[in-house]
């Protein structure tokens, strides 16, 4: 098992680097940004006297290098800083709108992974007739249309006319979980029709290019039908190509939601992003950047744990 | 039951095909076939490529491999006609009445999954055994198939055994549901000859043993001839010569199965070697970056002007190795090669253009080597700029003669690769590097992929442009015929290190090493009986010891 082990070991590492990195590269990038935090906190009526004094207060006149090590170590040890225009410990603000994030994410992937799979394996088994056509086109549809849109849409059918769920969806932690499952209802749906077609491609793609192999004519020559040579012997050697399309999506899930949440007010970290964005709260700014960052290089990183993992030359060496 | 398992009546099979730039269309590739098979008897069916005789074959279990239809004719099977029933009539067929063996059984093992799963897969499915008794039948299978450990190899993933032994598992997997019929489709094609013939009488023994009847689909009559009972010729899908084993072997009526029984009609006599080597390779020993082991052992072998020098060996001896230290495309580790009295660089870096227009190289897929958007003239031509600075009229000059030399003719220049047979992109391969005016041509398994009478033509190509361009052959093969064809010297080769060396008469008669004497008893003759003549013989020899 030893090879296996060191590839595991060296892919974890890589990540680790990768995410060190990153961090470099957001602190890097706030830095060089435009605009004064002390400025925009004070306004433009400030004196100079107050803006300095302000400016130290807060150590942006330190070396950078120095600033960029106390806010690593900070951050490795869950101290991701005070913000500048609250003065609220950003990892108590965060954990909570971070966990609704993970909520809606969650639940939105839990429909939309075996939905997607599903019908890939579908379209394979009829390619090219009417239903691969029919799904392709209803997800490539889907997919085509800007999310927000088809947010407004579902919004004004089924929470304004139908009224089966709420258009907004807020959630607090008194609500039990079918309570909240009913509030995020709509935006699991939008979310849902936004990753189906990537992921329901893939493994349409990657399953039709194991079907080329000469196993493939093996298990159909053993009188299998298809959906028996498509879930035995086609799906087991394509979940490497699958699984990292899977994890790309859950990705996008965690961190591309802003729109939703804005469409939805949803109260999760896209949304407080955006709102301290908008004020140059910079060590907000960089904790949401950095917890982004590290959600999709870990989410990669299983990707390829599986992929390596499920690659019977690596587990069951000669 | 009836007494005739199989009958094939006018079978005719088509298929649609897509020619560049123009619209598809349907031909008929076999046109009305028709024979019989009894219970535990077994046909041969031979033809070069393009004969049809694989895709006769997979018609007896009513499939078609890519755009196959069968079109007309009949199959039936135990009485039933297949081709008249429904999805789920010829699914119980398959893998319960008849079963299959594929060329490659690296490719046809499903790489996720143990043996074991797969080779009682069907015989589950098709409700004949229970999984245990599946399991204990296939173990059975697997002890008769002379597999190691056969106990415990169905654990194992297809990766985790050799190509021989995954082409008995093949085996295995055909005969564990008791079918009443097999189609072995090349099952020992890919495989080295001292491999091959232990297959082969596995195979033989295990028809023998189960009484099941089988169709046996080959390009090598040598082979056929050792397992069937009855041999059916084919060529583009028609029937040249039906009948038992005994009259097409040693009787044949027709012209072409003349042609195969005597295969190999070339005879070259061997020269001397002159006074200096064009090639000398010296101590050279090598192995692959990030590997612990050395696949060359102290290489010594030399190559004189005009003359052929065979490196023969099964895979894995290293002799492809060998080729690639000579080209500079892995420098050794130690020794060093002489070319045309200069000492060549080890790198491929190193060398100059003059060292690489003197030493050219053909391969054995001719398709990959070519550039598929150029045009014949435009691939020969290439090397006349490159290493002469050829233009206009010379260049067009040259490459005609060049094509006629190939003997294909000024016609083939504005054609693309995908419009020649294989023979013919070969013939441009080895025009391409005639081009160069090299001193020595790199030739590595340049016949294998070709039918027999095809390759024959091209060995006797080679061997006529030696005379006329006066070029050194190093020949790497696996094909002992081919070595007998065409060297003056021979290096036998087994496991990275020289066995053999000398002038072809001196190599090739006794008394011989062990290795050299298994390699040359291995290859199949052209004789009824001779694979139970060798095997007796081996194990006389093993009890004797």
């Amino acid at each position: 098992m030893s090879p296996i082990v060191k590839l595991l070991a060296q892919r974890i590492a890589l990540s680790l680097l990768l995410l060190l990195l990153i961090s470099i590269v957001i602190f890097a990038g706030t830095i060089v940004l435009p605009g004064d935090v002390a400025q925009s906190i004070l306004g433009q009526s400030a004196t100079p006297e107050a803006l300095a004094n302000l400016r130290a207060e807060l150590g942006v006149n330190d070396p950078p290098v120095q600033r960029y090590f106390a806010w690593l170590f900070g951050a490795m040890q869950g101290d991701l800083g005070t913000a500048l225009t609250s003065g609220q410990d950003i990892a108590q603000a965060l954990s909570s709108r971070f966990w609704n994030t993970l909520f809606l994410a969650f639940w939105a992937a839990v429909v939309a992974v075996p939905l997607a799979i599903f019908l890939g394996l579908l379209a394979v088994r009829f390619k090219d007739r009417w239903p691969d056509k029919m799904i392709s086109a209803v997800t490539l549809a889907s997919i085509s249309i800007p999310e927000f849109l088809i947010g407004y849409v579902l919004m004004y059918f089924i929470a304004v006319q139908l009224r089966w769920f709420p258009s907004v969806a807020m959630v607090n932690d008194n609500m039990s979980l079918f309570e909240k499952l009913n509030a995020i209802a709509l935006p699991i749906a939008v979310l849902t029709l936004v990753v189906l077609a990537h992921m329901m491609r893939m493994t349409r793609a990657a399953i039709l290019n194991v079907m080329q192999s000469a196993y493939i004519e093996t298990a159909e020559l053993k009188g299998l039908n298809a959906f028996q040579v498509i879930y035995r012997h086609a799906f087991p050697n394509a979940i490497a190509p699958i699984v990292n399309v899977v994890m790309l999506n859950l990705a996008y899930l965690v961190v591309g939601v802003v729109v939703i949440e804005v469409v939805f007010v949803y109260p999760g970290m896209g949304q407080y992003l955006v709102d301290h964005v908008s004020k140059r709260d910079v060590p907000v700014v960089q904790a949401c950047g950095l917890i982004f960052a590290a959600v999709y290089i870990g989410l990669n990183m299983i990707a390829d744990i599986v992929a390596i993992l499920s690659n019977p030359r690596l587990r069951h060496p000669k | 039951m009836s007494d005739t398992l199989l009958k094939v009546r006018d079978l005719k099979i088509g298929a649609t095909i897509y020619p560049p730039g123009e619209r598809p269309r349907d031909i008929e590739i076999v046109h009305g076939v028709s024979f019989d098979l009894a219970p535990g008897k077994v046909l041969g069916l031979i033809g070069e490529s393009g004969a049809g005789k694989s895709t006769i074959g997979l018609a007896s279990m009513a499939y078609g491999r890519g755009g196959v239809k069968i079109t007309g004719g009949a199959v039936w099977v135990n009485g039933r006609d297949i081709l008249k029933g429904s999805h789920k009539d010829i699914r119980k067929l398959r893998g319960a009445e008849v079963t299959y063996v594929s060329q490659s059984a690296a490719a046809s093992f499903n790489p996720a999954k143990k043996i074991m799963d797969q080779v009682v897969e069907a015989a589950v499915e098709q409700k004949k055994f229970s999984r245990k008794e599946a399991e204990a039948r296939a173990r059975v299978l697997f002890a008769k198939l002379g597999l190691p450990d056969p106990d415990n190899i169905g654990e194992r993933y297809p990766h985790q055994v050799s190509g021989g032994q995954l082409q008995r598992c093949m085996t295995a997997l055909a005969l564990c549901p008791e079918p009443d019929l097999v189609v072995f489709d090349e099952p020992t094609t890919a495989l080295d000859v001292t491999t091959q013939i232990d297959v082969l009488m596995a195979i033989k023994e295990a028809i023998r043993d189960t009484g099941v009847a089988a169709l046996y689909i080959t390009h090598d009559l040598a082979v056929v001839a050792q397992v069937s009972d009855d041999i059916m010729v084919l060529r583009m899908g028609n029937t040249v010569e039906y009948g038992n084993v005994d009259q097409i072997i040693n009787d044949p009526q027709e012209e072409y199965t003349k042609a195969l029984v005597s295969v190999r009609s070339i005879e070259h006599e061997e020269k001397a070697p002159t006074e200096e080597p064009v090639l000398s390779v010296r101590n050279i020993t090598a192995r692959y970056k990030g590997t612990q082991f050395d696949v060359l052992h102290n290489v010594n072998v030399d190559l004189y002007p005009g003359q052929t020098l065979a490196v023969v060996g099964e895979s894995g001896s290293g002799k492809s190795t060998l080729a690639r230290v000579i080209t500079g495309l892995l420098p050794p580790r130690e020794g060093e090669i002489e070319f045309a009295g200069r000492k060549l660089s080890p790198d491929l870096k190193g060398r100059s253009r003059e060292d690489l227009r003197e030493l050219q190289m053909i391969y054995q897929m001719a398709d990959v080597a070519m550039n598929p958007r150029q045009t014949v003239g435009t691939i020969i031509g290439r090397p006349l700029e490159f290493y002469f600075g050829m233009r206009g009229a010379e260049k067009k000059k040259r490459i005609i003669e060049l094509l006629d030399e190939i003997e294909l003719g000024e016609k083939f220049m504005d054609r693309y690769p995908a419009e020649l047979s294989g023979g013919q992109k070969q013939r441009v391969c080895i025009a391409r590097s005639l081009a160069a005016k090299p001193k020595m041509i790199i030739c590595d398994e340049v016949t294998s992929a070709l039918d027999p009478l095809v390759a024959d033509g091209i060995l006797k190509l080679l061997l006529d442009l030696q005379k006329i361009e006066d070029v050194a052959y190093l020949f790497i093969t696996h094909d002992l015929a081919t070595v007998r064809a065409i060297s003056d010297n021979i290096a036998v080769m087994y496991q990275g290190k020289v066995q053999r060396y000398g002038g072809k008469s001196k190599v090739l008669s006794p008394p011989f090493d062990d290795y050299t004497d298994l390699l040359l008893s291995s290859v199949p003759e052209m004789k009824l009986g001779w694979l139970e003549e060798v095997i007796a013989h081996r194990k006389m020899e093993s009890a004797g010891n």
